[in-house]
């Protein structure tokens, strides 16, 4: 029996950056998220993968936001298709690794502490 | 090469920006000192507080008449004579203060329409006496307000995406901490007066948990390597109706408590029938039994063979009519149907899921611990909870605590001052340096082993072969983690920051395990099949510390001898 698998087409570098994409292939089972198809790549695939994220699955923490097939959305609460799906970086904002972007409020960061002494 | 660290310095330094880290920040910052928040994710937004979607519990006698002695009698009944009586008696006096200044602050407790904070009765409640917000939003409304306050506080300065890998010790006293900044890879050094660690607890540990990814025992692993004792580690609360089935997304997987004990969910086997009964724990028209026996009866009816077909029980309420189910869940029933749940027409499947710590950092009644200057707050401490934590303790636990640890922090200071660490050098500092440079070791992978270790062999049931098992495959897993971190320092590094988690969790998973090795009985949450029911004998608690590299456990009798009331 064929297992259906789900594409995760990820682009790990900023939009300023050279094209660097990476192909992982994960099972699929109805009802997951992006987010775990994520971890799962994380766990068995490609650890040096990052991505951020806290909660999991509450979707309380907000931290996860990324492009998602072009559009905006939260890796924790966007089902994964058994299909192709891309995923890049927030392209608003300054891009750290991966799919991490800096999302940060500027007064919460280490050299806005610093400024202030 | 240069050295690149970053320094800071502050008054206060408090670790972890959850509901009692950010209770600690305004305690001392109201007393003029200056304050540095960190968070190794973003600023009130990780941890367990902004996730609690239930329910807060405190003797506000607005719902019906109440006293705290009554909420301190119950809190003693779950904990299974275990309790720190002075820091429970604590939760539940200054618990109403609490609540209240959260109100003034606008939290926005749900009210009846002559203006009295309503209250739900939560398991193991003699009466009505859990705040909340509707809907399923008492975390995020509590987590928001501590915030704002916060924001508001020119004292205070937050860091977030700063992970602290240790706490920096000079003559035997805390004096600040290290760590990296997550954003770029930098390295920081803190000088502080005095140190709140408020981390949160350790459900990460467990495959089925309610945890964020940032709860998996840093805090404890920080404190037994600075020379705290941590204490009752062998007790794990289980939350027992966790979200099993159908895939749930963009909730939490706690989410049923409320409504079950709002509208009388039934909870049925695979013979879609009531079992409670079965297990002594008769719960009536209500629901009323604590955490740790509707665990127990859950995953005996399972390992009987009557668990649904997830691997856990029914969850219905088909037998409430649709108005009243939608009076109750307001806008959540349009996001289960999201979820292609219909209350209605189905039933959910729950099963019992890692959810709180009662065990943690031995702590005294202003909240220092056995280290000078080192302070802890809200899950991470022991204690108050005993062998099984009562419902809706642990955000007045995060509030009380976190006040009472920020004022303490604060008088220290104001007296002794800030002291210069010493230089951060040693192997605490050289790790923040090192790598392996590869990533050989996949550190994501060994977590998920540890995972099903703990959950397999040191979750509700526990056996003494089991768990003498699970230490040998810790003791794997540390080899296989090894001794540096993967790659090199760099902006966001998630495969370096699981390694230090992996390091943090190894050494709480050992801490559980040991604990739960020696305790020959079976007592709230600590359930040995091989040695069932309770031991008198065993009313005593375990403490554990780290001497030259290993674990030790003793013994720490209860205070004046007395036998506890068992439930």
């Amino acid at each position: 029996m064929m297992t259906a698998i789900a594409t995760l087409i990820v682009h790990r570098a900023g939009k300023d950056g050279p094209e660097k994409v990476s192909r992982y292939e994960v099972p699929y089972a109805p009802g997951q998220s992006v987010l775990d198809g994520l971890r799962y790549v994380r766990a068995r695939i490609d650890p040096t993968l990052s991505m951020r994220y806290s909660c999991i699955n509450a979707n309380s923490c907000k931290e996860c936001m990324i492009l998602i097939d072009g559009t905006v959305g939260y890796a924790c609460t966007t089902r994964l298709q058994p299909r192709d799906m891309v995923l890049a970086p927030l392209p608003n904002k300054p891009h750290l690794r991966d799919l991490v972007t800096e999302i940060a409020p500027p007064d919460e960061r280490l050299d806005h502490a610093l400024k202030g002494g | 090469m240069a050295d690149s660290t970053v320094h800071l310095s502050t008054d206060v330094l408090v670790i972890g920006a959850g509901g009692a880290g950010m209770s600690a920040a305004l305690a001392a910052a109201e007393r003029g000192l200056r304050v540095l928040l960190v968070d190794r994710s973003l600023i009130g937004r990780g941890g367990a507080t902004v996730m609690a979607q239930m329910t807060v519990a405190a003797a506000l006698g607005e719902e019906v008449p109440d006293h705290w002695e009554h909420h301190l009698a119950d809190t003693l009944a779950a904990g299974r004579g275990l309790c720190d009586e002075t820091l429970a008696g604590l939760l539940c006096e200054q618990g109403p203060a609490a609540i209240r200044q959260l109100d003034s602050w606008q939290v926005g407790w749900a009210r009846h329409a002559d203006g009295r904070i309503r209250a739900a009765q939560a398991p193991g409640h003699d009466r009505p006496r859990c705040v909340y917000v509707d809907f399923l939003s008492t975390g995020p409304a509590v987590s928001r307000t501590l915030r704002t306050r916060v924001q508001r506080q020119s004292q205070i300065t937050r860091i977030g995406d700063l992970y602290v890998t240790d706490l920096s010790i000079g003559d035997g006293e805390a004096c600040g901490a290290i760590g990296f900044s997550v954003a770029d890879g930098r390295e920081v050094a803190i000088a502080a007066g005095a140190v709140v660690l408020a981390t949160g607890g350790l459900t990460r540990l467990y495959r089925r948990n309610s945890a964020s990814a940032n709860m998996g025992g840093d805090g404890h692993a920080l404190a037994l390597r600075a020379g705290a004792e941590l204490m009752d580690m062998e007790f794990v609360q289980f939350f027992p109706i966790g979200h099993l089935a159908p895939r749930l997304v963009g909730m939490d997987p706690i989410m049923w408590d409320p409504f079950r004990y709002k509208l009388g969910g039934r909870l049925l086997n695979a013979e879609m029938r009531e079992f409670m009964d079965d297990y002594g724990a008769p719960e009536g028209a209500r629901y009323v039994v604590t955490r740790d026996k509707a665990t127990y009866a859950i995953l005996k009816e399972v390992q009987a063979g009557r668990g649904s077909p997830a691997g856990g029980a029914y969850l219905s309420f088909q037998h409430i009519p649709e108005s009243a189910l939608r009076e109750a869940f307001g806008p959540v029933i349009d996001r289960l149907a999201k979820n292609g749940i219909d209350l209605k027409t189905m039933p959910v499947e729950v099963a019992p899921i890692a959810h709180y710590h009662m065990g943690g950092v031995r702590a005294d009644a202003t909240m220092e611990t056995r280290v000078p200057n080192l302070f802890a707050a809200g899950e991470v401490v022991a204690g108050a909870n005993g062998a099984n934590r009562l419902s809706g303790n642990a955000i007045t636990e995060a509030l009380v605590f976190g006040r009472r640890a920020g004022e303490a922090a604060a008088a220290r200071v104001i007296r002794n001052g800030v002291r210069r660490p010493p230089q951060a050098r040693g192997p605490h500092a050289d790790i923040l340096r090192a790598g392996s440079g590869s990533a050989a070791t996949n550190p994501a992978s060994l977590i998920a082993r540890l995972q099903d270790v703990m959950t397999d062999l040191v979750g509700p049931f526990r056996t003494g072969d089991g768990l003498a098992q699970a230490l040998r495959e810790i003791a794997e897993l540390k080899a296989d983690a090894g001794e540096l971190p993967p790659e090199r320092a760099g902006p966001f590094p998630l495969i370096r920051i699981d390694w230090f988690d992996l390091r943090a969790m190894l050494l709480a998973a050992e801490a559980i395990a040991q604990a739960a090795l020696a305790r020959g009985e079976s007592r709230g949450a600590h359930q040995r099949e091989d040695h069932p029911g309770l031991d008198p004998g065993w009313t005593v608690r375990q403490g554990i510390t780290l001497r030259d590299g290993a674990l030790a456990l003793s013994r720490i009798p209860m205070p004046g001898g007395r036998a506890a009331e068992v439930a």
